[in-house]
């Protein structure tokens, strides 16, 4: 095994059962990577691997035994710094949560660590996710391992980084308006969202509790599929996690793509995409209709309210939700003279600029006088935007758009404007409000080798179908068209 | 201009937020442009349109049972994690989290 190996999850599997490595050995080599490459990628903010170690050398006592091995062991994999892990240190990126050490797993992580899973360490990320090029963490900006004066993109940096730069071979990210596909986007690998639901959210710190799913990164479908079938489904600690079976997603991904209906939304082509970004998914397009889909046009009439209606929505949950961080149970503590004080200076102190603005704007959305003119219009407009996808579910069984409109942008390049950053968001919003899956495959690279990302969206729990035409997608070449 | 200095000064203190001079402008200025731009939704007539309160509801195809699966028995667990939460706070007494003084004399 070389330093350049590309390791797969089947890629482990097999070299553990033919003894060819173990999982310790394993572990250590991607610590040896991570030694090497994160002091420039700034990918990871904590390892962890006094519990890697632990759950390595528990997947070689089950190879030592001869026991049947369970999906994901020995899989060295990077865990986004916004989901809690029981002993390791767990900071969203945030000053206010420097210190804090969660005492429980979140459920995700409990089902991948019974599926043989190596945690390798916390992931770089926007503070509290709330970002779109990872240039918001407390503790520095992460670097796209593809082009290195680039951004990585956000919120899920880190995770995105590491994997493309083979420092995990597969991560977990959070998705609340884009933030697993953009960066999947950027750094050039599969990034899933799940269904509002499909995954639970129990021991995810909460951004917006309406928008946030986790989900994984991997280097190709077939394993984002893998971890997804580990993490998927219903959790009695978070009451709006779903009752709905989850199905074989390796079996789904092997399925014809012959015969699907693909819609095309040209609200989604228009004014401010790339356009060497929209001839990469035009191409991507065709080759899915070369594979036997139906290409349909379609429109999706309030694409172009979902940033409003977004940035209301997702500013008042976070306002709400953050409100715990006071000083009083975990994380910093500011002293002052009186209570309120105290509050006002750990908070001060505390939360980084972008986590401020939002705060605001979204008290500001819920505030006397302005709750119906703000919080319950964008409401009703969210609901709007979920009636085009129902609409478009009606004629097609999958909707493709690009998934940012533009390839990763330069580091600072967008620092100064809270909206623009924002207005990068319009193709990944409309599906979170949605609140359906979607994946961004790989489609290309532009002419400067900067990756570009294909978006697919299908119905609610139907992330069979997303990955089944992703797979397709990845397996005919969609990767380098 | 639609944010004034004193709307930020009242927003931040209702999220008790402490702010820098330099912090007000910035994000009076900040919130002024978001705000404007969020103005576009004022374009769309909503009337009978119901705000969207709950993401998913379950599948018609699916038990009456697993539709609220959120409605589970009420049994008590037990749950001995006071040791380690007090544990990392910033001032804990064993039971109770310490903060200055609320009450005055």
């Amino acid at each position: 095994m070389s330093a350049a190996t590309t390791w797969t999850i089947a890629g482990v599997r097999e070299a553990l059962q033919a003894k060819k490595i173990s999982a310790r050995e394993l572990a250590g080599e991607f610590y040896a990577r991570i030694d090497r490459r994160n002091t420039e990628l700034n990918a990871y903010l904590t390892l962890s691997p006094e519990r890697a170690h632990a759950q390595a050398d528990r997947v070689d006592a089950a190879i030592a035994r001869g026991d049947d091995l369970p999906p994901l062991a020995g899989v060295p994999m990077a865990i986004k710094d916004v989901i809690s892990t029981r002993g390791v240190r767990t900071t969203c990126a945030s000053k206010i949560l420097e210190t804090y050490v969660p005492p429980y797993d979140a459920t995700a992580i409990e089902r991948l660590e019974k599926a043989g899973a190596v945690f390798l360490g916390k992931t770089n990320c926007d503070e509290f996710a709330m970002g779109g090029s990872n240039e918001n963490s407390a503790y520095g900006p992460v670097r796209n391992p593809v082009a290195p004066d680039r951004v990585p993109g956000g919120s899920s940096g880190g995770s995105a980084a590491a994997v493309a730069a083979g420092l995990a071979v597969a991560a977990l990210g959070t998705d609340t308006g884009g933030s697993i596909r953009q960066p999947g986007s950027f750094c050039g690998i599969p990034g899933l969202m799940p269904t509002y639901g499909r995954v639970s959210r129990y021991g995810l710190i909460a951004f917006a509790s309406s928008l946030d799913k986790i989900g994984p990164f991997a280097g190709n479908v077939a394993d984002a599929a893998t971890v997804l079938s580990v993490i998927a489904g219903h959790d009695e600690n978070d009451s709006t996690s779903a009752a709905v079976p989850v199905p074989n997603y390796a079996a789904e991904i092997e399925k014809s793509v012959q015969g699907l209906r693909i819609g095309v939304p040209e609200d989604y082509f228009g004014a401010g995409l790339d356009p060497e970004v929209k001839e990469k998914v035009l191409s991507g397009i065709a080759l899915l209709e070369r594979l036997g889909c139906k290409r349909v046009p379609l429109r999706m009439p309030h694409t172009d309210y979902a940033i409003a209606t977004y940035y209301i929505l997702a500013t008042a949950e976070a306002s709400s939700n953050l409100a715990r961080y006071d000083g009083v149970r975990y994380g910093l503590r500011v002293p002052g003279a009186t209570l309120t004080e105290m509050y006002r200076q750990t908070r001060e102190r505390g939360f980084g600029p972008e986590v401020k603005c939002r705060i605001m704007l979204g008290t500001y959305a819920l505030s006397a006088g302005y709750y119906d003119a703000y919080y319950l219009r964008a409401q009703s407009v969210r609901t709007l935007i979920a009636r085009d996808f129902a609409d478009a579910f009606q004629k097609v069984d999958a909707i493709i758009t690009p998934t940012a409109p533009t390839p990763a942008f330069r580091l600072g390049e967008k620092t100064s404007d809270p909206l623009q950053m924002y207005l990068a968001d319009i193709y990944t919003v409309t599906g979170s409000l949605a609140g359906v899956p979607g994946i961004s495959v790989p489609c290309g690279k532009t002419a400067a080798g900067l990756p570009v990302g294909m978006q697919i969206f299908t119905p609610h729990f139907k992330e069979g179908s997303v990955l089944q035409i992703a797979h397709a997608f990845e397996k005919a070449g969609g990767s380098s068209i | 201009m639609k944010i004034s200095r004193k709307d930020v000064l009242r927003v931040a203190e209702l999220a008790h937020l402490g702010l820098s001079p330099e912090e007000i402008e910035t994000y009076r200025g900040q919130l002024d442009s978001i705000l404007s731009y969020i103005d576009k939704l004022k374009e769309l007539d909503i009337t009978n349109v119901e705000p969207m309160a709950q993401v998913i509801y379950a599948p018609a195809s699916s038990t009456a049972e697993s539709n609220h699966p959120e409605l589970r028995e009420d049994v008590v667990k037990p749950c001995d994690v006071s040791g380690p939460i007090l544990s990392g706070a910033p001032d804990a007494a064993k039971p109770f989290f310490r903060v200055p003084k609320v009450i005055e004399r």
